[in-house]
């Protein structure tokens, strides 16, 4: 409506074309039935994207694809108008595991896992969180201590994106030295991963948990430039910038159903899209969207003119999630009792959308962010 | 081996396509252009010879300025450089006149193998690849559901292909140089990656008009032209189907329905 296609460059709308064309060839058709089973061919659909350049798209050498941000940017939107589940497959792999080895990685850390990972022949997971301890991993229990050269690895890791499928684990573990990272092949002895089930929400996504019991490690294992709990944090901050773009594919999946649907269901002799309370909803929804997508864009120029601050992509994430699954619930209303079938994506996109709320900072911790910047007073450090 | 890949720009065949109503020629500016859908299996196909046995591929385009839009996207898929013949004089050419500029810019690249899609989704004419065959004196391969090369160490190679046909299969072989025709039967085309993307606006384009191929502006274009659109008209409106309503003898008016039509 408001024309945003011309803010783009020809490259960025050509990798657009060439993401959404994967999408509708091979995840569209499926994904119904992965969320209904509660899995995903993760290997299989890594090495598709990998083939493209999508994973680590944004990151340069090593085999990465060395797009812009707002590239990647376009990329997740097109990804999670699908599903966010394939879309977290893809941000963990980048954003989280591949950037945390890309940024904090020795020479050799680099060499051996971001080639195979950016292919997608290798996957990658990122262990922050823990059962006791979600927005507040500074407290985080898992502990690496050293024994001679190794280092020795012991605790527990929840909520843990692509872990019972992974070949490397980047897991952060408090040390005498403060927080640090370890590139944990995933094959180490003591290391096991287990699938989370009965998940309500990102069922077409690989969750577990990870136990570490006394896992040695060599003491290259560690990820030399990582220290303390910036060092995780600045991989968030990667991975949510994806999810500013991301949440608004959802909504626009969501937002094109329902006028699908609300243009040929009638009701009262019409469609129920001439009514003016629908179409209140409609155009509600349409403005929220496009304001989403010019701050995601804004936030996309800002990453690759290299001014991108955290609280920016707080803002990004905390606007952009809250207002996709504000859409992704009035669309289900348009739908009424179809709204609620597995026929249509908007219930699915409603419940991805809750989990995409809480992960990458709760909306609570990025207002609490914001509020910090603006008050300069920290509400919760 | 040095492989030419012949890609044409065409109205998106998905969406509404039209004539101009000034000289019945296809209407190119108001449509959504693609690389004509036939011409990516071409060129998979070409990248797949490379990749086996080494060598160059280049894309070659006849076609109005904006069919640069084109040949980006063809590079992106990973061929090496283009030639892009483009010059106003050239509007309305028939195959005739196309294929003569064609061979006329293939002679400034020599290649060893010509590879382009069977048919393109707006003319379908399907005799480029015999005209250029002919105009060049080389053999023609037309219409391969499989491409097989055979090099023999002196440069050359032995092409065999199986041509599709309505019952199954012919095998043709032929030396190169020559041209070959490929269906969608042949292959499955690549996506381009990100790196081609990006990639593909560093590559070498090279443009070239009829006086650069030494063609006098007389012999093609609409003037030029052997055959040529008279007058077009919109296709009627498709008419209300017949409504057969079930009083007791539903099937038995279906069954006359579909015998009237010939389909029983
Ligand atoms: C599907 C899924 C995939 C995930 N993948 C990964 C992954 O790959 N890697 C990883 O490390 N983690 C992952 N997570 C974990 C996720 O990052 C955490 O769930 C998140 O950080 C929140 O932590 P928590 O669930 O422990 O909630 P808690 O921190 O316990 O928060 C509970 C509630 O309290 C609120 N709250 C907490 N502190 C404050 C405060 N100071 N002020 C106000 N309100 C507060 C929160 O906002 C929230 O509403 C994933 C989670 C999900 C659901």
């Amino acid at each position: 409506m408001l024309d945003l296609d011309s803010l783009h460059s020809a490259e960025e709308l050509e990798i657009r074309a060439v993401v959404r064309r994967v999408v509708d060839e091979r995840v569209r058709p499926y994904v119904r039935q992965w969320y209904e089973d509660g899995t995903v061919p993760v290997r299989e659909l890594a090495v598709e994207f990998g083939k493209l350049g999508l994973l680590g798209m944004h990151l340069t050498g090593y085999g990465c694809a060395g797009a812009s941000a707002v590239a990647y940017g376009l990329a997740c939107l097109e990804l999670e108008a699908a599903d966010s589940g394939v879309r977290s497959l893809v941000s963990v792999q980048g954003s989280l595991a591949m950037y945390a080895l890309w940024r904090f990685g020795s020479e050799e850390q680099k060499q051996r896992w971001l080639p195979g990972m950016a292919a997608g022949e290798l996957i990658g997971c990122f262990g922050l969180t823990e059962p006791d301890h979600g927005s507040d991993p500074g407290a985080m229990r898992t502990r690496a201590v050293r024994d001679g050269a190794d280092w020795v690895l012991t605790g527990g890791k929840m909520w843990i994106t692509n872990a019972p499928v992974a070949d490397v684990a980047v897991i952060w573990a408090s040390t005498a030295e403060g927080i640090r990272g370890f590139a944990v092949p995933t094959d180490s002895p003591g290391f096991t991963a287990r699938e989370i089930r009965h998940k309500l929400s990102l069922r077409a996504s690989s969750t577990g948990e990870i136990v570490l019991d006394e896992v040695r490690l060599p003491g290259d294992a560690v990820l030399p430039e990582a220290r303390g709990l910036r060092a995780p944090l600045s991989c968030l901050t990667e991975a949510r910038y994806g999810i500013v773009w991301g949440a608004l594919g959802a909504a626009r999946d969501c937002l094109h159903t329902a006028i699908e649907y609300a243009t040929t269901r009638e009701q009262f002799g019409r469609p129920i899209a001439g009514f003016q309370l629908t179409q209140a909803k409609l155009a509600d929804m349409a403005v929220e969207l496009q304001k989403g997508y010019l701050l995601a864009l804004h936030l996309g120029r800002t990453a690759d003119r290299g001014a991108l601050r955290p609280e920016m992509v707080s803002v990004g994430k905390l606007n952009n999630v809250r207002e996709a699954l504000n859409i992704a619930r009035q669309c289900r209303t348009i739908l009424g009792a179809n709204g609620i079938s597995g026929e249509y994506p908007v219930m699915r996109h409603a419940n991805n959308l809750e989990s995409v709320l809480t992960y990458e900072g709760t909306s609570e911790i990025h207002q609490l962010v914001i509020g910090e910047r603006l008050t300069g007073l920290s509400a919760f450090r | 081996m040095n492989i030419v890949v012949l890609v044409k720009q065409v109205p998106d065949s998905g969406a509404e396509r039209n004539l101009r109503s000034d000289d019945n020629t296809v209407d190119r500016e108001s449509a959504t252009n693609v690389i004509n859908e036939m011409d990516e299996y071409a060129i998979e196909e070409a990248l797949r010879i490379q990749e086996a046995h080494g060598g160059e591929v280049t894309v070659l385009t006849m076609g109005p300025e904006r069919a640069g839009e084109s040949i980006r996207k063809a590079l992106s898929m990973g061929p090496d450089k283009a030639v892009h013949v483009v010059d106003d004089a050239l509007h309305g050419s028939d195959a005739l006149a196309t294929s003569k500029v064609l061979a006329a810019a293939l002679g400034t690249v020599n290649p060893d193998l010509i590879l382009c899609g069977a048919e393109s989704t707006d003319g379908r004419v399907q005799v480029m690849p015999h005209m250029l065959a002919e105009r060049m004196g080389i053999a023609a391969l037309t219409g391969a559901r499989k491409l097989t090369v055979d090099t023999n160490g002196a440069g050359g190679a032995t092409l065999t292909i199986e041509r599709q046909t309505e019952e199954g299969y012919e095998v043709v072989t032929a030396s190169t140089p020559a041209v070959v025709s490929v269906w969608d039967t042949i292959n499955e085309p690549r996506y381009p990656s990100f790196k081609g993307i990006m990639a593909a606006k560093k590559k070498p384009v090279t443009t070239l008009s009829l006086a650069d191929l030494g063609i006098p502006a007389a012999e093609v274009g609409l003037a030029g032209a052997y055959s040529a659109v008279v007058e077009h008209a919109k296709r009627p409106p498709r008419q209300g189907g017949t409504k057969v309503v079930d009083e007791g003898d539903g099937g038995v008016k279906l069954v006359e329905f579909l015998a009237s039509e010939k389909f029983v």
